[in-house]
């Protein structure tokens, strides 16, 4: 029980600590951007006309002091949610990032109360 | 409860076996053509002499534009140009044409040969400005009005139908 | 004429997976062993299916072009060997692989299950049969390899450069070993619960069946990770696209299942674990090749898509799913399971746990875009920032229970000597803090994933020392244990120390960056025998070691088909390898040129086959005490 408690803390702290890096790598961007003309690679991995406008594009916005999240946000705005690898944090997608860590807890709990039982 | 969990999985796995199947008759490739009603964005395109700018004010003026990114080296826009050309006549519509990413001489030839439909023409030679409309291909149209709504949007060729649709829309007034 | 004698195979095979059902029906109510004529059908049923497959072969092999598969997937000047290995490299070829494999291993299965109840094998035997079946009418009524056209063209349409590859042509049988395999245990399941076989030794009819499929479905996963490395240009080797997924998924379901058969055959518990297990295994995999071969995804692998190959496979697939589902239902009864927290069931129930939600994070992920364009009408994309936000926090806890399951008892475990564990949490801590302090610091995350990896690492070899003094060890758990932890470790420093450089650059022209500075110092253009060539020459200098290479990426233009392709140039070393990949600018004599160095791939590889190994020694350990 609280080992599970623990896990959850964790994970939910972890979250937070992805590192907020100063200096943007485009390549960071470029792989998190997909290619709207090819067959699911990213804008990194693609040799298209497409990837290279949108990776000069990428640059500019960078050089303008945009976040990722902005950029992400800009691209979205353009060209729909498609574009971007990394689902939005929306009611729609709600399900989708919540319901892994749901299942995690609620099967923790549920093996542990099996456990428990017989203590 | 037991019963409970019980209809609970067997709806999970028809509503997932029935996505499924809907999903069979679904086209999985994308286009942005339903991303309309949206504002169209600021931008700043050099006119294809270099002699100006234009921006939204030079949409506001009309009742409706029509944005054309075309360049002489795609061969769809060559297809879809006498579409072009027969809208060009619409006193209701101006015409705005973007040549992406192509070289002067070839514009200049390309619309020699088959006709200038475009009321102002501007040029993007590295696409960046393409990328404020979310054009992601050539030739892709997008139909604003007065207001700058973006109210249509045409990815690849006009075809009749199209045409049909942007009179309609354009003689509806 | 070949497609006639396919043809007539597969009509021979319907009959005799029909005669195979009636007669094992009618020997269940007989008393006695199984029926002498059982075996003999299973027997010329998996000779008559593999003969059908060689006459596919042959067809491609002599270039019969009045077959439509070999029309489309093959061509006269294609080497010898990647005309054999396009027979399957298809979506109809590959489902006769399939058919195959479900063939071959009911025949076996009934042969080398003979200690075990007749009702049982017998019912796995229509079971499987069944399954056959299916195939059998979806080859015969929609994807038939032997469909004639007419008029015979001259010549084919499959020269696709990029299909040609010695790991793309094995990558799809070790596959299919591995996830079609996984067709006997399920049917072995449901054989099980009908005829209520749930006593431990129902463990042993199995074990070696999961095992097999594990290690081939690794291998598999493997190649396609290797194919994907050296022949697609990205430099990645997963990009968590859903075919992709679609192979881990029922990994996953493996992973756990042979664990639960340790705790089933050792203690006679987790009976409805391994059953849900063996269902769900083969039910993904059926899953996988659904959404991969009916075109609701898209994807850098899809095959051709057809909605009426998705439309049967999906009512395959209910059917199968409903079918367990009821049964389920029916004989579903729970398990005391009289455990102490802390024991040996109670980790291995853990990392069920843990598979499960690996298994639902890669499932909804693949399948959610889905849903929401079915939905909503919006597409969305999940890609690598899903999954990895996901998993890897999750990986890190997973580790150090990795490292503390095995090491405990049976029933009643107390861990003795914590202060082992410390120290060798400290010891993790401080190869970290080493690594950091030689090299560079990473994030917070990283940090955690590379000391749970260490302490995986050092306990398994740790636990090497001290058994190996007792003289009793577990080669099999240690090495395969050790090696998820290399390999954990191997994809993090790698992650953390890759270093990619994405620029545009003229013949002649230097670029600096970080410690390289990289100069197109030529182009080259060569004329092969049925491609042409633009072969860079890159120099690559190390600043710092003042230590030079060259590369050469190449683009290659092929006539037959028109395909433009590019040709990492990869130096590959034991601590790191350069990619680099170069591609022309349309209307522009720039080329972009991109750069990666990737620190630690060649160990990737070797720890995921270090794994297979550990599974293949408990897999001849049991063969050997059979």
């Amino acid at each position: 029980m609280k080992l599970n408690l623990l896990i959850f803390i964790f994970i939910f702290f972890s979250k937070f600590s992805f590192a907020k890096e100063n200096i943007i790598d485009p390549n960071l961007i470029h792989k998190n951007l997909r290619c709207l003309v090819c067959q699911g690679q990213s804008i990194s991995d693609s040799n298209s006309d497409f990837a290279q406008t949108i990776k000069l594009v990428v640059k500019d916005l960078i050089d303008e002091g945009k976040t990722e999240e902005e950029i992400y946000s800009f691209m979205s705005d353009k060209y729909g949610d498609w574009i971007v690898f990394k689902p939005q944090f929306n009611i729609q997608n709600s399900l989708l990032w919540v319901l892994p860590y749901i299942f995690l807890i609620f099967g923790g709990f549920f093996i542990f109360s099996f456990l428990k039982k017989r203590q | 409860m037991q019963k409970i969990i019980k209809i609970t999985i067997l709806f999970i796995f028809l509503f997932v076996i029935g996505i499924f199947y809907v999903s069979l008759t679904r086209d999985t490739n994308y286009n942005t053509s339903n991303l309309i009603n949206k504002d169209v964005p600021e931008f700043q395109i050099t006119s294809f002499d270099e002699s100006n700018f234009f921006t939204r004010d030079d949409i506001k003026k009309n009742n409706y534009t029509l944005i054309n990114f075309w360049a002489s080296w795609c061969a769809p826009c060559k297809i879809e140009h006498p579409i072009l050309m027969k809208l060009s006549q619409k006193k209701n519509l101006m015409i705005l044409g973007i040549n992406f990413k192509d070289k002067e001489l070839q514009a200049k030839t390309f619309l020699s040969e088959l006709g200038n439909p475009y009321d102002l023409l501007a040029k993007d030679k590295n696409g960046k400005q393409s990328v404020k409309f979310g054009i992601y291909g050539i030739p892709e149209s997008i139909l604003v009005n007065k207001e700058l709504i973006i109210i249509q949007k045409f990815v690849g060729p006009l075809s009749v139908n199209d045409y049909n649709n942007i009179i309609k829309i354009i003689e509806s007034l | 004429m070949l497609s006639n004698l396919g043809n007539i195979l597969l009509f021979l095979n319907v009959i005799l997976s029909l005669s195979i059902i009636y007669t094992a029906n009618r020997n269940l109510k007989i008393s006695g062993g199984v029926d002498k004529n059982i075996f003999q059908l299973s027997l010329i049923q998996s000779t008559s299916i593999i003969i059908c497959f060689f006459v596919l072969i042959a067809a491609f092999i002599v270039s019969d072009f009045s077959l439509i598969t070999v029309y489309q997937n093959s061509h006269s000047l294609k080497p010898l060997f990647y005309k054999i290995a396009g027979t399957w490299g298809n979506h109809e070829g590959s489902l006769l692989l399939w058919a195959i494999i479900l063939s071959i291993f009911s025949f076996l299965f009934l042969v080398y299950n003979k200690n075990h109840p007749k009702k049982f094998r017998l019912l796995t035997l229509i079971i499987q049969n069944i399954l056959i079946l299916g195939f059998l009418f979806f080859i015969l009524f929609n994807s038939n390899p032997f469909s004639k056209i007419s008029p015979i063209p001259s010549e084919g349409l499959g020269l696709n450069p990029i299909l040609q590859d010695p790991a793309l042509a094995i990558h799809p049988p070790l596959l299919y070993v591995g996830f079609v395999g996984a067709s006997i245990y399920f049917s072995a399941a449901i054989a099980s619960l009908i005829s209520n076989y749930s006593e431990k030794s129902f463990s042993l009819s199995i074990k070696n069946w999961v095992l097999i499929s594990w290690c081939f479905q690794t291998l598999g996963i493997l190649v396609g990770s290797i194919w994907a490395y050296y022949e697609l240009g990205w430099g990645g080797f997963w990009f968590w696209d859903p075919v992709e997924n679609a192979s881990l998924l029922p990994w996953f379901a493996m992973t756990a299942l042979f664990h639960s058969l340790i705790v089933f055959e050792k203690r006679n518990l987790f009976y409805f674990w391994v059953i849900i297990l063996c269902l769900i295994t083969f039910i993904l995999s059926v899953t996988g090749t659904f959404l991969v071969r009916s075109g609701i995804l898209n994807s850098v692998h899809t095959f051709a898509s057809d909605p009426t190959r998705g439309i049967y496979i999906l009512i395959f697939l209910s059917l199968m799913i409903f079918g367990s589902i009821f049964l389920l239902f029916q004989k579903y009864k729970k398990e005391n399971y009289d455990l102490n927290r802390n024991s040996k069931e109670t980790f291995i129930l853990i990392n069920n746990w843990f598979m499960m939600f690996y298994l639902i994070t890669v499932l909804l992920g693949t399948i959610y875009p889905i849903f929401t364009d079915a939905l909503t009408d919006n597409k969305i994309s999940v890609g690598p920032p899903f999954y990895n936000a996901i998993i890897f926090p999750v990986v890190i806890v997973f580790l150090l229970f990795m490292a503390l399951g095995p090491k405990a008892k049976w029933i009643k475990n107390k861990f003795e000597n914590i202060r082992t564990y410390i120290l060798i949490l400290t010891g993790a801590i401080v190869l970290n803090l080493a690594i950091i302090f030689f090299f560079k610091s990473y994030s917070l995350l990283s940090n955690f994933i590379i000391i749970s990896a260490l302490f995986l690492i050092i306990s398994s070899l740790m636990d090497t020392a001290k058994a190996l003094k007792k003289n009793k060890f577990d080669f099999a758990r240690i090495i395969s244990h050790t090696s998820f932890g290399f390999l954990v470790l191997f994809i993090g420093l790698n992650d953390i120390f890759s270093l990619e450089k994405d620029y545009n650059i003229k013949l002649g022209e230097t670029k600096k960056f970080d410690n390289y500075s990289i100069q197109l110092q030529n182009l080259d253009l060569k004329n092969y025998k049925n491609y042409q060539a633009v072969i860079g020459k890159l120099e690559i200098k190390n600043i710092n070691s003042n230590q030079t290479n060259i590369l050469n990426p190449e683009i290659r233009i092929y006539n037959k088909p028109k395909t433009l392709t590019y040709e990492a140039a990869i130096k590959t070393s034991l601590i790191k390898d350069y990619y680099l990949t170069m591609s022309n600018i349309d209307r522009s004599d720039y080329y972009n040129i991109k750069f990666q160095k990737k620190p630690l791939m060649v160990w990737i590889w070797i720890s995921v086959i270090m794994i297979v190994v550990g599974g293949s020694i408990r897999l001849f350990g049991n063969a050997k005490n059979n």
